[in-house]
Order: structure tokens, then sequence, then C-alpha cells
């Protein structure tokens, strides 16, 4: 029997569908998450948020919300490019969902331990702007020429502190499979042991990254509405930004946990029984929480400004995060 | 023409482009944009995300109210004149009473006119609140704004309470109010007062304490005070100018001498100033209605009225100190029932139309900033 179900699994056809399975997972999780923001959100703002659809507190909203998008008329201006139109949601969402063909969810549940793991999850987290910059230039609307070309910016401004920061974690770990950073975070996560500066470094850049509040600028409803996608509708609009953005979010939130606080590890050694998915869940919620909180806190910055508060704060002080790694790391203090 | 101050009228040096020639973009911003707060438009020149050029257009929601109020007699003519600051309706409504009052030269009670400031201070806090609240909203800053909405609630029933009405309260007529105010009311209106002054510090530790949203207005839309006299700019924005010009206080009406207040000042005219200037406004409005509740004085709500309101022939130009601003009425009887002609001064219009100057060589969230602290109706700017 034992041996059966190990022949069926080593299947690679089984396997494969398995590990798309996880993939498949990712839209009911944005659901999931929408939901979660929608209740933070409100409690943050003494209202209850979403209570009627699904009758208890309101769980099925998201489920509704999608569902209404589906009805809705898909419209496209004259002036559209409408290949590109249509093609940007996918390369939003391919781009968001890439990043978790590397994360572990436990010490063999990922779907591919990658040697450069953690230099291909930084890749392709990056693949979504170009979405948003041809979303921002196939609309033929200023306002979305100006959503895309905020975006571009933004991406020069956070990728090097994201990427530097991520790199004193490789140097701490000695490797950049994501497997080997999380095992390297034993009972001790680096958020909390050897890299702080970065973990705040990286969180920071996150935000910018999946532009959340206080870095929203290129979706700045207020300013630009909503930015590239302003002409979008219906489902492109669901799966261009909702879906894309929730999913960026997630991955980053994986990535952060699995860097920072250990991924699947466990943070005691007596709670070693915990199963290593639900630590990383746990840890990964905390993160997502975090971005959430931020969010309905902050007021949102300049672009100018956060060019700026890039490249004199974030990346001299990573530079002098990797510095203080090496330096502790030669000295074999850490 | 006062002078432009010196950042304002920089114009973005195109010698940065590398002699590569760059075309400006016309950007129209509204008549439908979340930041327009109703249909203002604006048409603005940039050059990237710097504004060259800024021109609002007006008119939008124009109703006609100066043609409007020459059918209606003087009882009637309160209502219509709610409608303009929709955010303020008290307000509106006082200046064009107290016209036909000091025409016939009617007596109002002292307890009409106590509660005539009540009303009219408790309707400022409200028209703040939703300033305070929508400015965040527009920062990018999604809590302030339900957090304001809360506060503002509590104020709204108890204006419910007296007038029946959330907005369009017609409650002030020539002579007094339409009602006394029923049982209950003192209570709820200074429990309103005293839980926003209790919260207000949480609007200040949220919004004003925080690092970004004092980059984002600090030095950001400065307003010369020369500038501002010149384009009649008056109220709140005025006085984060630092000119200290209150009617409350220059020419006291109703019975606002008799109450201790103070008018906050802003030092450079910034967006921060303004919004720092409205906010503790808040808490002087609060300050007054405390002291009116507690001078209640008993009595009639109405003086001695004819049945029929007719005005002697004459002019006169009556004028309050509004939520946003100076509100006059200039108005010109013919010995009739009703208005020969009444021109309207809005604080609004005037305020805005200083806007373009601000605009010039701002960035476009910058703008959302500079408007979002001219604290402007589009019903009181177009009327």
């Amino acid at each position: 029997m034992v041996t059966t179900l190990h022949h069926i699994l080593a299947n690679s056809i089984v396997l494969l569908a398995l590990k798309l399975g996880v993939l498949l997972l990712l839209l009911p999780a944005t659901l999931v998450v929408g939901y979660v923001e929608l209740k933070v959100m409100a409690h943050m703002q003494h209202r209850l948020g979403p209570m009627y659809a699904g009758v208890y507190h309101g769980w099925a909203q998201t489920l509704a919300d999608g569902l209404k998008f589906i009805q809705k008329e898909d419209i496209m201006a004259a002036a559209t490019d409408r290949t590109v139109f249509s093609m940007v949601p996918f390369i939003t969402m391919l781009g968001a969902a890439l990043t978790f063909v590397v994360i572990p969810f436990s010490r063999h549940g990922v779907i591919a331990n990658l040697d450069i793991g953690l230099f291909y999850a930084l890749a392709v987290s990056s693949i979504s702007v170009i979405g948003v910059l041809a979303a921002g230039w196939a609309s033929a609307n200023k306002y979305s020429l100006m959503g895309g070309l905020r975006a571009a910016a933004q991406l020069i401004a956070y990728e090097l502190p994201l990427v530097l920061a991520a790199a004193a974690v490789a140097m701490q770990a000695g490797s950049l499979s994501l497997v080997s950073i999380a095992e390297a975070q034993r009972y001790v996560p680096f958020a909390i042991w050897a890299q702080p500066l970065g973990f705040l470094i990286f969180l920071a850049a996150a935000t910018a990254e999946v532009s959340r509040t206080p870095f929203d600028m290129p979706v700045a409803e207020a300013e630009i509405i909503t930015g590239a996608f302003t002409e979008y509708s219906a489902m492109k609009f669901a799966f261009g930004l909702f879906a894309a953005e929730y999913i960026a979010m997630i991955g980053m939130s994986a990535l952060a946990a699995t860097l920072f606080l250990g991924g699947y590890v466990p943070l005691f050694p007596f709670l070693r029984f915990v199963p290593g998915p639900v630590w990383f869940l746990l840890k990964t919620a905390l993160i997502i929480f975090l971005l959430i909180w931020i969010r309905w806190t902050f007021p949102r910055l300049r672009e100018d400004q956060l060019q700026k508060f890039a490249w004199k704060v974030l990346i001299p002080l990573s530079l002098v995060n990797i510095f203080v790694t090496g330096a502790l790391k030669l000295a074999h203090l850490t | 023409m006062g002078t432009v101050p010196e950042d304002l009228t920089r114009v973005p040096d195109l010698s940065s482009t590398g002699g590569l020639h760059t075309e400006e973009m016309v950007l129209n911003v509204g008549p439908q944009h979340p930041a327009t707060h109703g249909v203002l438009r604006v048409l603005v020149s940039v050059d990237g995300e710097r504004i060259v050029r800024a021109e609002p257009v007006i008119g939008y929601m124009h109703r006609g109210h100066e043609k409007l109020v020459e059918q209606r007699d003087f009882r009637q003519i309160t209502n219509l004149l709610s409608r303009m600051d929709w955010l303020s309706g008290i307000n509106n409504e006082i200046p064009a009473s107290l016209a036909v009052e000091r025409m016939l030269g009617l007596e109002v009670p002292r307890r009409a006119q106590y509660l005539r400031v009540i009303l009219a201070e408790l309707n400022r806090i409200t028209n703040h609140l939703m300033f305070t609240g929508s400015f965040g909203l527009e920062l990018g800053a999604t809590t302030p704004v339900m957090y304001a909405f809360r506060e503002r609630e509590l104020i709204q029933e108890a204006l419910e309470l007296v007038t029946g009405g959330r907005m369009h309260f017609g409650f002030i007529r020539p002579g007094g109010l339409k009602e006394d105010v029923p049982r209950g009311f003192v209570d709820l209106a200074r429990r309103g007062v005293r839980q926003l002054v209790a919260k207000i510090p949480d609007y200040e530790d949220l919004l004003m304490g925080n690092e970004i949203f004092k980059q984002r207005t600090v030095g950001v839309g400065c307003l010369d005070a020369a500038l501002a006299l010149d384009h009649g700019v008056s109220g709140p924005i005025l006085r984060a100018c630092g000119i200290p010009y209150d009617i409350r206080k220059a020419d006291p009406y109703l019975v606002y001498d008799e109450f201790e207040f103070d008018t906050p000042l802003g030092a450079q005219g910034d967006s921060f100033d303004r919004f720092w200037v409205l906010v503790q406004e808040m808490k002087e409005s609060a300050r007054i209605v405390e002291q009116a509740l507690d001078g209640l004085p008993e009595g009639s709500h109405i003086g001695a009225v004819p049945k029929r309101l007719t005005l002697p022939e004459g002019q006169i130009y009556s004028h309050a100190e509004n939520p946003l601003g100076e509100l006059g009425y200039y108005l010109v009887s013919d010995g009739g029932n009703k208005p020969y002609r009444m021109k309207i001064r809005t604080p609004s219009f005037s305020n805005i139309s200083v806007a373009a100057h601000m605009l010039r060589g701002a960035f476009v969230p910058d703008m959302i900033a500079i408007l979002g602290s001219m604290f402007f109706v589009v019903g009181d700017i177009d009327r």
C-alpha cells in the first residue's frame, strides 16, 4: 500500500499536477487575503466591514465581488491597443505568481528548489511592472500613461534596496537557495538576529514593489485615478489589478517570511511537532497583516520623495547592512 | 496684483532634458475627478509631473441662485440659500435673515440669537470635519475620514434633532428661528462637542504628527498674504496666511462679542497651515458652543414679525463668517415682498480664484494637496 502511494507520488505527471495545484490555490488565496484586508481595515476604522454576503460576517464578500466583475461589460476605448491591453492581466498575474515556484512550504514542499532561488524570485517579481507600463501605454489615456511611467520610475527606486537587503541574507545564510536560507534560521530568525535592519529595508521596499500605501503612487486614485488601470473594467480589472496586487502581496510576504522569519522552520524547538506549512502560513500572514496595517495608517508619499527616500536613505543603509554582515561573517561572530 | 511668491513662478528648467525636445501635455482634471469633490474642472498643462499652467474652469453647477431668489419672498429665500454651500446650511441662512432684520429694524430675542450662534458653530464643526477627513483621503490616508465622520455623526444628530434635516436645514427665519429647540438638545450638543474635543488629538497625531503628511504639505502651495488679499480670499485660508480677519470679531453680528474665542493664525500659508487652522477652529467653535449652551437665556425663539414681510426701499450688505470664509449678501429692495436684486458673494468663489497662481510650478500630486487644502464646495463656487 505504502509502496503504491510512493509509486504514485513519484510519478512525474502526478507530481506536476500537484505542483500546479499550488499555483491554482493562489486565486482563492487572493479572495481570502482580500476579505481579511476588508475586515482589518474596517475594524481599524471603527466599522464592521462586510457583514451580509454569506451571512456569517460577510465571509463571501470578495467572492461576490469577483462574480460581480464577471458580469460586467468588458469595455475597451476606441483608441486602445487591444492586443497589448488584453495581454496585461496575464503579465501582471504571471509575474506575481511565478515567485511561488521557489518558495518552500516545508522542507520538501517546494515546486523547484533552485540553487539560485532567491535570484529567481527577485527577478520574476519585477515582471509585473512591464504589464503596468504596457497597460499605461495601451490604454490611450493620459492618467494611465502617468501611472505606467510612475510604476516604471518606482521600480528604479525600490528594486535596489530590495535586492541589497536580500543579498545580505544570502551572505548570512551562505546560499541562494530558499530552502537553505530557511534552514539557516533554525530557531533564530534573521529578523531578530543578524538582519533586523535588512528586514525593515526589505519590508519598505516590498511595500513599494506591490504598490501599496505609502508607496502607491502608480495607482493613486485621488491623483491619477488608479493610474495604469483607469480604462480597465470587468474581469480584466479584477485580474490585472486586484488579483495581481494580492498575489504579489502574498508572494512578497512569503518571500519576506522565508528570508527573515525562517519560513517553514519552527520558531522554538519545543514546537517542532507543528508542521512546516503551518509555520510558513502563520509567518506569511504576519507580514501580510503588517502590510495591511501600514496601508490603512499612512498617507501617500510623492514620487520624487520616494526616490529621495530610496537613494538617500534605503540604499546607503542597505550598503551599510551588507558591510556589517560581511564584517561580522569574517569575524565569525554570526 | 500682488506679487507671486518666487518659488511658485519657477517654471521648470527644460535644459535638464539635455536639449531633447519635450512636449507639454494638457491634462484635463475633472469635471469628474475624485479629488475635485464636485464638478470643478482644472485644465493643467504638465511637463512630466510638473504643472506649467493651471486654469480652473467653473460653472458646471450653476443653478442661478441670484435670479431664483428674485422670485421668492424673504422667508422662502433662506431655504434656497442653504443649498449653496451644502455643508453649512445654517451659516448660509443667517446673513440673509440678518439683512432682512436690519432693514426692518426687527428685534431678535436673545434666546434666538444664542441658538443661532450654537447652530452656526455646530454647523461649522460638521463642515470642518468633512474637510479634515477628505484632506487625508486625498493624500492617500483612508482612515481619518472615517474617524471624522464618527465625530460628525453625533453633531449631525444634534442638528437633526433641532431642524429635522441633515443638510438643508431651512431653520433660520427673519426675526428668529422656525421653532424652539426640543428637549435633550442641550445635552446632545454638549456631548457632541465634548467628544470632538476629546478626539481632536487623534487627528493631530494621525495626520499632523505623521512625517509623510508633513512632507506632503509643509511648504506646498504657499499662499502669499498680499496675493490672497488681492483675490478676496477669506476664512481659514486667509487666516492660514497670518491675517487675523474673522468677521465674528471684525464686525461682530449676533452675540459673538459676548463669547471668548481665539483666532488661530498660520505662519506661512502652506497646505499644512491651512489644515492646522481648520483643526484649531473646530476647537474654538466647540468653546463657543459650550459657552453659549451654558448661558442660554430663556425666552421666545422668534420676535414679532409682520405676517406679510415687505422691506422698505433701500439696500444693505450683510456678511457673516461662513465656515469657508466671508459670505455676503447685497440686498436691494424696491419696497416689495421679494428681493429686487441680491448679489451673493460666496467664499469658495473668491478662494478658488487664487488656485491658478498656487498650482503653477507644483507637481501633480501637489495639485491634490493644494486643491484639498483650499476647502471649497463646488455648489458654493457656482451657486
